[in-house]
């Protein structure tokens, strides 16, 4: 399990798991699990473009995930935001399906995009995934308090001058970077399970921002660890691990949160009034048609 | 993918319709966009389009699960798609943000099971090809068997759709006061995802994936950019899903001799290239409204501060003549 040829693997899936677990976190603060998804298959259309034309699929995929992330950006800006998510979504597949029909390439290939390819890393994706992230992480880390701010409380970062639009489009462009970095890799449905599964969990653990990062870098690891172990004594698909863990590692934080509430009722019902209208109102304003 | 007729070929069972294949295409194809545009219509203005896209990508999992086992697609659609709706539903996601996570939850675990389901077919029946098969348009069979069946399924979904008018609209626009008028939000919420993922998985498994989450989305949110109205939206957006879909077929079949691979575009991108075409020249009609009612408005607002009686828009001079 530990052989020369793993061992890039191993590296690779830690520091996509870290990534993601990071990146992830805002993810879900933000209710952006829709574009998560969006903007990786995205990138997966630009990546059939780009070896069609015969460049570098890197190249074709960053350019799409950036593009379609700004596209979502601007056009959510006045629209309703899933919609536009939706659309851009299903225009990008769309293309994909175009350059797909014109290119002579095998369906594997393609296979490989959708699903990834943990075990066949070479050195320099290696090092294009550890410079990648590392930008990504570096972005959330300058971006941390105003992000975390705008994510929470828009009014509230409104008032303190936190621009609620620009940061969401710093915060798409860091979502197509690890797009960039990632699918190579894992994939474009691996890394959404990450995304969204290891943060969902981390939240019913705990409420403090910093702890909920934190475990949810944790626990995206620990998924990503187990899922390649499992994965090697199987022979079944990593993503199947990764879904099927990211899920069990929800399901189990809202049970461990549920069991908690039952027993300590009274603090959270407490704590409820000064935390429960106020998301509500952001939440609904998100949704709802700016006239 | 190669072309119209095979994609006509894939859809319809040869033999059946060896007369006029096009033809069938467009009676299928523009009652499942029908179909999936009122439904969308809901989806859009309840902020559920993740949903309606993630019931398609689950649905779309049943399907190559069934087709593992060789029972009949269409249920593996519908079942998978409507186990999905549950789920997302049990996570008590009440909040917007809090469904979005609890739709990707059940998401990621679909597309997970989709691997292992794309695995275990890569491996036993040595072919990838179904992976593009089943992500970029259905090439499942539908049995002419199946047609009641499909029918049915389809008017279900308008019957719930219809009987919920109300309470679903309301539900969606402001869920306090619903449940202040004893609307059964949760019931309402709930009836009308089983409908939407049994909408959702009958144009996956006739149209595929990526054109499912167009014609539900697309038609609907050009239509909500043109008018505020429900009924005049779902009319609109009716008309949009079945023009774009006629269209689309109309361009794939013309695109035959095209080049660069003279094999024929997809209809796919034909549909989804449309739609979003329509969605953009909706939003500009409606930004050039608003600013022309907006210019109206402030018209208006400075008519009112001028003194009763004092008609003339002159403004500053008009207040100093006085």
């Amino acid at each position: 399990m530990f052989a020369g040829f793993m061992v890039h693997a191993w590296v690779v899936a830690t520091m996509v798991a870290v990534v993601a677990g990071v990146v992830g976190f805002f993810t879900v603060l933000r209710g952006s699990a829709f574009v998560a998804h969006a903007v990786p298959q995205a990138g997966f259309a630009g990546a059939a473009g780009a070896s069609l034309i015969g460049i570098s699929t890197f190249a074709g995929l960053g350019t799409f995930a950036v593009v379609s992330a700004l596209a979502i950006g601007m056009l959510g800006k006045r629209g309703r935001h899933d919609a536009v998510t939706a659309l851009a979504l299903v225009f990008m597949l769309g293309l994909g399906a175009l350059f797909l029909s014109w290119s002579e390439e095998y369906a594997s290939a393609i296979y490989a995009l959708l699903f990834g390819e943990v075990l066949g890393v070479s050195t320099n994706q290696v090092l294009a995934t550890a410079v990648l992230g590392v930008v990504c992480i570096s972005a959330v880390v300058i971006l941390y308090r105003p992000l975390l701010l705008s994510s929470v409380m828009p009014e509230a970062a409104e008032a303190r001058g936190v621009r609620s639009h620009r940061m969401e489009m710093y915060f798409l462009v860091v979502v197509a970077l690890v797009t960039t970095m990632s699918v190579p890799v894992v994939g474009a449905l691996l890394m959404f399970s990450l995304m969204v599964g290891a943060p969902g969990a981390a939240r019913s653990f705990t409420d403090k921002p910093l702890g909920a990062l934190g475990l949810s870098v944790g626990i995206s690891v620990a998924i990503v660890w187990i899922a390649i172990a499992a994965s090697y004594e199987t022979d079944w698909p990593v993503g199947f691990f990764v879904g099927v863990l990211g899920a069990v590692f929800f399901v189990t934080g809202r049970g461990w949160a549920a069991w908690r509430r039952s027993g300590a009722g009274r603090v959270e019902r407490a704590r409820q009034p000064a935390t429960g209208p106020m998301r509500f109102t952001t939440a609904t304003g998100m949704n709802t048609e700016p006239t | 993918m190669t072309g119209v007729s095979a994609i006509l070929n894939g859809i319809f069972e040869p033999g059946l319709f060896t007369s006029e294949p096009v033809r069938v295409a467009v009676v299928v194809g523009g009652v499942v966009s029908l179909v999936s545009a009122v439904v969308g219509v809901f989806t859009v203005i309840r902020g559920q389009s993740f949903a309606g896209h993630s019931l398609g990508d689950l649905g779309t999992t049943g399907g190559s699960g069934a087709f593992l086992v060789g029972a009949n697609p269409l249920w593996g659609f519908v079942a998978f798609a409507l186990v999905g709706a549950g789920a997302m539903e049990l996570f008590e996601a009440r909040r917007p943000r809090q469904r979005d996570m609890a739709t990707g939850i059940v998401l990621g675990a679909g597309l997970g099971i989709a691997a292992l389901f794309l695995y275990l077919g890569t491996t036993r029946s040595n072919t990838t090809g179904a992976t593009i098969t089943i992500l970029f348009g259905s090439m499942f069979v539908i049995r002419a068997s199946m047609i009641p069946v499909f029918v049915l399924l389809s008017l279900s979904a308008l019957a719930v759709v219809a009987l919920l008018y109300r309470p679903l609209l309301l539900s969606a626009v402001s869920p306090d006061i619903a449940h202040a008028r004893g609307v059964p939000v949760r019931t309402v919420g709930i009836l009308y995802l089983l409908a939407l993922a049994v909408a959702v998985s009958l144009s996956c498994v006739t149209i595929g994936a990526v054109l499912s989450t167009a014609v539900l989305i697309g038609p609907a949110a050009a239509a909500l950019r043109l008018t505020k109205r429900p009924g005049l939206a779902i009319t609109w957006a009716a008309l949009i899903a079945v023009a774009v879909t006629w269209l689309g077929i109309l361009l794939a079949y013309d695109s035959y001799y095209w080049p660069p691979a003279r094999r024929g575009w997809p209809v796919s991108f034909f549909v989804v290239a449309l739609v979003f075409v329509v969605y953009l020249l909706a939003d500009l009609a409606s930004r050039r409204k608003a600013r022309r009612q907006s210019a109206h408005a402030v018209a208006r607002r400075e008519d009112r501060v001028g003194l009763p009686g004092d008609s003339d828009r002159t403004g500053p001079a008009g207040l100093g003549a006085r």
